[in-house]
Order: structure tokens, then C-alpha cells, then sequence
């Protein structure tokens, strides 16, 4: 029976794609459209924060140079990670992250919660020539990143596109987008007060690759590293085992 | 004429009606071109625009050189229409040959970081895309593209439905590929693995597939079959599913239409859920439904043997396609997707088992009582072993995605051995078994060339494959358990760094195997060269033909 009704179907070209569309519809949509209907699917967190303009360029350079493909963002539920890398990753930590950078494979360690571990220097030193401070590394040498200025007449454009897909960056914020880039890296600068006011006090505001005068890629990439896992406290709070989250003096 | 492969020959498959059709759409591509380059300038954009217009140019001028050729003799419609196919097999072998240089690059610089020259373009995450794109969409599609086109129309004994639209399917796939691979080296990338490539190229390879789609409908709808044989659904489901998945994953907003960088609309877990519905499915109906195709097709075209079952065929049609659906969310286990979400994909990916070894089986049995012609045929053997990996790689697929068994496997090299399974042992056997099935007959030869060398080329392939999965086994199992020891005080036993020493020596063995099965499509490539090179055998071609009503001896008439 079941046999003469496909033979009846494998004669017709377009009802064959209709069943096939049909089939292999069904799995996509009961998996993906709960996830926006269920409220608990992503938890809340009244304190988390926005990425600033330069930390949003930093997360745009380890996107462009494939950071993700090495690295992964996201702590499993599993003792041994929570206890090499800190509490499990949460929903909510990248609920404003267009994309996602979870990752799939770990060439190097996960960086969920890298943020805040090892100093702006450190970051520096390391991505500049990786194997100065771990010899056994392999990973590639960035020491260009340094030496490329980074681009900020953009940075309210890329905010805009950021906000017309949900993320709550004000007027203010894309108004100011360069300028906070900048100040973020120059604390002494006028330009380093409006950045705490519009992104909170616990926003980074250092010299990042040690040279203020010049905004490189290098001060964004490593302004991205040290806030990540640091824009809610929700995943400390969370967690079998509370602990508190890293507050480096640096 | 139409025995000359020029590209002189080819236009001359077409009516000046036809070169014209050509010559506005390529102006078109032109046109676009222009004004990405405009709008882009010194963004990645705009150098992409320059490739497009160039692109066009050179297609221009190819069209322009045989504008004033002579028209294609009446008899046109009583033969196949082969011509993208060959050059879709060329373009195979050239894409074969890039994706797997860079994948032993990429392999060997995790051994030798130095090895990216301190340079931007040069490092391992801008490469990697470049291998993954270069030997998925590059060897894998135009393959798939080019096979599609053949078998579909001895399947159906009909011509396909299109002259220039073929044309337009291949090459406008492989500027796509080109915009992708060129874009990674400059760090244009959505960062969504297997679909870095970003909107503009995204909305382009849209255009293409539509083509595709209504291309190979229409061709189908002319067959003197009253069914539609199985490879063919293989072949609709991929081009039909791949589209749906494309257009999902790849919906985004881009920063400025002069700027090549855009934002994906999908944030967090949804994205991470959206993204690996569409990266497994790729696998599924890129990497599986469309091989099959190939494997239903060339398997008992080689063997000379019939499908073991018919009703085998249609259970694991069917059970691929609905349940490889369900299954994306495997890919992540102890995240911060929902608990219910990861129990589906473990189940359905466990289900999948089913249909997979329902396809393996189908196709040994069709093997089985051809044994010695597996033994003496190193171009059968290219099929059988394909055969054998996609059923032991669906097993390990099954098994890596139950849930504890991911906690080891997930974030290891045991996926990327587990991949590498599927994508050398499967995926690249059986496109070579096809492809030296398909090329003498294709270019009318007695055989391939050098017979010995398919045979070289067979035990470089099963050496490198074999070296790359057992080095990549061995490393993601270390790795997953050095990350999980404890001491017996009850802290970890291992830095990560520790777990990063214990890998070098599979890193190099890893591009050892690599290089190997390189060297293999090498070889490969050069024997089909000079196969093609060689003078045609008159063997009687009159049997592979379509049915038209026209007399088949009107065939064999020159174009002259």
C-alpha cells in the first residue's frame, strides 16, 4: 500500500518537492520556534551590559580572523569545565551577540570567561608573539594588530545595524560611537567620562596596547577579551558552586 | 565541431539567440560589478566588485571570440547536453586540488604555527574557511553540479531544459565560491561555519540555486520515464533543502550597502540553534543526499548490477530527509541551549542510524556477487570504500551525538577526525569513483588513461584517510580525557597547555595523511588531463542519446 502511494508520487515532479519540503520542514520549525516563545529559554539579567563601540570592533576583528575556529565561548555543564574555566555559560551572556561565537572546537582554551584573568599587558604580549609567553603555543602571531589603526567613522553604523536588530544601543550611544572608542582606550582624554556614563562604571576604561595617542585594532581586540564574560554577573549567581567574579586591579 | 572542446566548441552549442541571452546576463554581472566597486572602494566590497567585473569581462570576451561561429546543426536536441558537465568536472579537480593544499597548510601550521609568515591573509583562521569552503562548495558542489546534470538526463532520456541556463548554474556557483575564498583571505566572514561567505555573495548564490532548481524541475519534467529514478530525489532534496537552510542561516543586515561586513539577524542560543540546524544539514543534504545521488547513479552503472531495493531506496530516502532535521542540535550538548532541544537532536541523531545503514546496505548488497570485479577495478573499489565509511561514519555520527559520549568527543579532534571520515572516505571516494566512471564516456574514450594510476591514486587515498582519522581519533581522545582527569586529590590533572604538548604528533601525522590524499587527487587530476588529451576511440555512442523522435543516425553529423 505505502509502496503503490510512492510510486504514484515518484511520478510527479512538483509533489515530490512539496513531500520533501514538506518532511524536512518539520524538525526546524519544532526545535527553532519555541526557542523565541519560551520565555525561560534565555534567563534574565538586569544587569548586563552593552559592548561598547570598541569592545563591538574587537568582536568584529576575532570575528574577521577566524578566533572561533580555535576557540570556543561557551562553558558545558560539566565539572571539569566549570572548574577549569568558571561557572557554565548562560543564555543570557549572549543574548545580544549577532553572531553567536560558542564555537566548536577547543585548538585553544575556551574564552568564555577570559576577561579580567591576565592584564591588558599580557594580552598584548601574547597576541603580538604567542609564543614569548607560553613557548609550547601555536598559535599565529598578531603583531600587526598594533600596528593597524582602527577604523571609528563607522562604528555608529555598525551600532544602528546592531540596533534595528534588537540590541537597546540609544541615539546617544551611535551619536558618540567614535568618540567613546576612543576614550575608552585614552582614560585621560575628555572623551573617557562620556563612556562610563553611557555604558555603566563597570566598563574598562585603560590604555589596552600601553600607547594612547594611537586607537589601534590591537586596543580593541584586547578592550573585547577582557570583557568577555564580564557584561552580567548572572552566571556567578547561577552556578552549583557561587563564586565571585574576577575583579583585576590592572 | 561539436567534438572540439574548446571554449569555441562550446559556444557553438548555442544560437546566436542564445550567445546573445549570454552576453546581457554577463553584462548584467558586469554592470553589478561596476557598482559594487563603486559603492565599496576601499572596503573588501569594492574588491570584490573588481572580481565580479572581471568575471565578466573574461566571460565576455569568451562568448565575443565564437560570437560569429556557426550555429548548432538542427540535431541539437537529439543529444545529451555534456558540455558544463566536462567543464564542471575541470573545475572539480581545480577546486579539489586548492581546498585540499590548504587544508594540509592549515594542518600542518597547528604542528609549525610559523608557517603563516607573520602575515594577515596567512593566519589559521583566515585559512581555515578557505580549505572548508575551497573542498565543500568547490570540489563538493561543482561535482555535485556537474553529476547532477549527467545523470539527470539518462535518467529521464531527455536533453536538459536549457542552454544557457546550465551556463549560468556552474559558473555563477563558482564565483560564489570565488567571492567566499577571496573574501576569508581578507577577513570578510559571517563567522558562521560553512556559510562564512558574507550577504552579497549570500544573495547571489540565491539567484544561482533558484536557477538550478527550476533547471533540473524542468529537465524532469521532460523525462520518457514515467518515474523519476532515486538519484533524483537525492539531487531534488539536496538543491531544495540546501536553499531553505542557505536563505535561513543566512538572513542578516548589512552594515551599509557599501560595506561588506553585516550582522546576522539571529542573536545567542537562537543563532547557535539556527546555526547548526543549517551546518548539520549541510552535512546532510550538501555532503550526504547529493553523494547519494552520485552513489545511486555510478554504483550500479560501474558494477553493472541493479539496486539490491527498491523499497530499501525509499525507507532511507525518506528517513534521512525527515530525521537529519531534527538532528542540528547534537551539536550542542551541555550549552545553554534549552535541555529539551539536545534531547531531540540525541534522539533523532541516534534514529538516523536507520535510514543511514538502510543506503550502506542497500548498496553492498547491490555489490554483493560483483566481488571480484571490486577487487580487479580500482574505480568499483573507489566506490565500495566510500560506501563503507559513510556507514561507518553515520555510526560514529549516531554515536558521538548521544550525550555522555559528547562530553568527551565535543570540542576535540575526534569530531574533526570524525568529519574528515566522512568528507575523504565518503565524500571524496565516491566523487572520484564517479568522476572515472563518467570521463571516459564522457569524452568517449575505451578508458582512463592510465589505469595503474587510478590504481596509485586508490592507495594514496585509503593511506591518508586512514592516518588522518587514527591520528585525529587518538588526539580528541587524549585531549577529552586530559581535560577530565582528576589527581587523586581531586583537582585537575592536566593544564590545558599539557593537553596541547600531547597533541603535536598527531598534528603531524594529521598532515602527513593529509598531504597524501592530496597527492592523490594530484594524480587524479593529471591522469584525466591526459585522458581527455588523448585521441578519441571510436567507440558507438548512439545508444546514449535522448529520445526525441528524431532518427539517432542524424547524431553522428557534423556541425559543419
Amino acid at each position: 500500500m505505502a509502496e503503490l502511494f510512492h510510486r504514484k508520487l515518484e511520478r510527479t515532479a512538483i509533489g515530490f518537492v512539496v513531500a520533501i519540503i514538506a518532511a524536512a520542514s518539520v524538525g526546524g520549525i519544532v526545535e527553532i520556534a519555541p526557542l523565541f516563545t519560551i520565555h525561560t529559554t534565555v534567563e534574565d539579567a538586569p544587569d548586563m551590559r552593552l559592548y561598547t563601540p570598541l569592545e563591538l570592533a574587537g568582536r568584529n576583528i576575532y570575528v574577521r580572523e577566524g578566533c572561533y575556529a580555535c576557540h570556543s565561548q561557551m562553558i558545558r555543564t560539566l565539572r571539569d569545565e566549570v572548574e577549569r574555566y568558571g561557572p557554565y555559560s548562560l543564555a543570557v551572556e549572549s543574548k545580544y551577540d549577532h553572531p553567536m561565537l560558542w564555537g566548536s572546537k577547543r585548538t585553544g582554551p575556551d574564552l568564555a570567561r577570559i576577561g579580567g584573568k591576565y592584564s591588558d599587558f599580557w594580552h598584548v604580549a601574547h597576541l603580538t608573539n604567542p609564543r614569548s609567553v607560553v613557548p609550547e603555543s601555536n598559535m599565529p602571531a598578531y603583531s600587526w594588530l598594533a600596528r593597524t589603526a582602527l577604523e571609528t567613522e563607522d562604528l555608529g553604523r555598525h551600532l544602528r545595524a546592531q540596533r534595528a536588530l534588537g540590541v537597546p544601543y540609544t541615539d546617544e550611544m551611535i551619536a558618540n560611537a567614535a568618540g567613546d572608542a576612543f576614550g575608552q582606550a585614552a582614560p585621560d582624554s575628555p572623551f573617557a567620562a562620556g563612556v562610563t556614563q553611557r555604558y555603566g562604571e563597570k566598563t574598562q576604561v585603560s590604555g589596552f596596547d600601553g600607547v594612547v595617542t594611537q586607537l589601534t585594532e590591537m586596543d580593541a581586540l584586547v578592550a573585547y577579551l577582557q570583557v568577555l564574560g564580564r557584561l552580567t554577573d548572572a552566571a556567578y549567581s547561577n552556578t552549583a558552586a557561587p563564586e565571585q567574579a574576577p575583579n583585576p586591579t590592572n | 565541431m561539436s567534438e572540439v572542446y574548446g571554449e569555441s566548441g562550446m559556444v557553438q552549442q548555442l544560437t546566436t539567440g542564445e550567445r546573445q541571452n549570454a552576453l546581457v546576463i554577463i553584462v548584467c554581472v558586469f554592470v553589478v560589478g561596476i557598482a559594487m566597486a563603486a559603492a565599496g572602494g576601499s572596503d573588501p566590497l569594492g574588491v570584490h566588485g573588481v572580481i565580479v567585473l572581471l568575471f565578466g569581462a573574461g566571460l565576455a570576451a569568451l562568448v565575443m571570440r565564437s560570437y560569429y561561429e556557426p550555429e548548432p546543426t538542427q540535431d541539437r536536441p537529439s543529444h545529451y547536453y555534456d558540455d558544463p558537465t566536462k567543464v564542471g568536472i575541470a573545475l572539480t579537480l581545480a577546486w579539489a586540488i586548492f581546498g585540499m593544499f590548504m587544508g594540509v597548510w592549515t594542518a600542518a601550521q597547528l604542528a609549525w604555527p610559523d608557517l603563516a609568515f607573520d602575515a594577515p591573509w596567512s593566519t589559521f583562521g583566515r585559512l581555515r574557511p578557505t580549505h572548508t569552503t575551497g573542498v565543500i562548495f568547490g570540489f563538493g558542489g561543482n561535482a555535485l553540479i556537474a553529476t547532477s546534470f549527467h545523470v539527470v538526463q539518462r535518467t529521464s532520456r531527455a536533453r536538459l531544459a536549457g542552454q544557457v541556463s546550465p551556463w549560468f548554474v556552474l559558473l555563477g556557483f563558482n564565483l560564489f565560491c570565488v567571492l567566499a575564498v577571496t573574501g576569508y583571505f581578507m577577513g570578510v566572514t559571517q563567522s558562521k561555519e560553512y556559510a562564512e561567505a558574507e550577504w552579497y555573495a549570500d544573495l547571489w548564490l540565491v539567484v544561482v540555486w533558484v536557477t538550478y532548481f527550476v533547471l533540473f524541475l524542468r529537465t524532469i519534467a521532460r523525462r520518457k520515464e514515467p518515474h523519476i529514478y532515486v538519484a533524483n530525489w537525492y539531487y531534488m532534496a539536496f538543491i531544495v533543502v540546501v536553499a531553505i537552510l542557505h536563505i535561513v542561516n543566512n538572513l542578516a543586515i548589512p552594515v551599509s550597502f557599501g560595506q561588506a561586513k553585516s550582522y546576522t539577524i539571529w542573536a545567542g542560543v537562537q543563532d547557535s540553534m539556527v546555526q547548526w540546524w543549517y551546518g548539520h544539514n549541510a552535512v546532510a543534504f550538501f555532503l550526504t543526499a547529493g553523494f547519494l545521488a552520485m552513489l545511486y547513479y555510478y554504483l550500479p552503472v560501474r558494477a553493472q548490477r541493479p539496486i539490491f531495493s527498491y523499497r530499501l531506496s525509499i525507507l532511507s530516502f525518506w528517513g534521512i530527509t525527515f530525521f537529519y532535521m531534527w538532528a542540528g542540535s547534537h551539536h550542542l550538548h551541555y550549552t545553554a541551549l534549552p535541555h529539551w532541544v539536545q534531547n531531540l537532536g540525541m534522539t533523532f541523531s541516534v534514529m538516523l542510524l536507520v535510514p543511514s545503514w538502510a543506503s550502506a546496505g542497500n548498496a553492498l548488497l547491490t555489490l554483493n556477487g560483483a566481488w571480484q570485479k571490486v577487487r580487479d577495478d580500482a574505480t568499483l573499489r573507489f566506490i565500495f570504500v566510500a560506501v563503507i565509511f559513510y556507514g561507518l561514519s553515520t555510526f560514529e555520527g549516531s554515536f558521538l551525538a548521544i550525550r555522555p559520549v559528547n562530553a568527551l568527543s565535543h570540542y576535540t579532534d575526534w569530531t574533526v577526525g570524525h568529519v574528515h571520515a566522512g568528507a575523504l572516505g565518503w565524500v571524496a571516494f565516491i566523487t572520484f569513483g564517479s568522476i572515472y566512471t563518467l570521463v571516459p564516456s564522457l569524452w568517449k574514450r575505451e578508458r582512463m588513461y592510465s589505469p595503474v594510476l587510478v590504481e596509485v591514486h586508490f592507495w594514496l587515498a585509503v593511506a591518508g584517510t586512514l592516518i588522518y582519522v587514527f591520528a585525529m581519533w587518538n588526539s580528541g581522545i587524549l585531549q577529552g580525557l586530559m581535560w577530565r582527569t582528576y589527581t587523586q586529590e581531586g583537582t585537575l590533572a592536566y593544564s590545558f597547555l599539557d593537553s596541547l604538548v600531547a597533541m603535536y604528533p598527531y598534528y603531524i601525522a594529521r598532515a602527513f595523511g593529509g598531504l597524501l590524499f592530496l597527492l592523490g587527487a594530484i594524480v587524479a587530476a593529471f591522469n584525466i588531463w591526459m585522458t581527455v588529451r588523448a585521441v578519441p576511440a571510436t567507440v558507438d555512442r548512439r545508444t546514449d542519446v535522448p529520445e526525441t523522435g528524431l532518427a539517432p543516425g542524424a547524431a553522428a553529423t557534423p556541425a559543419e
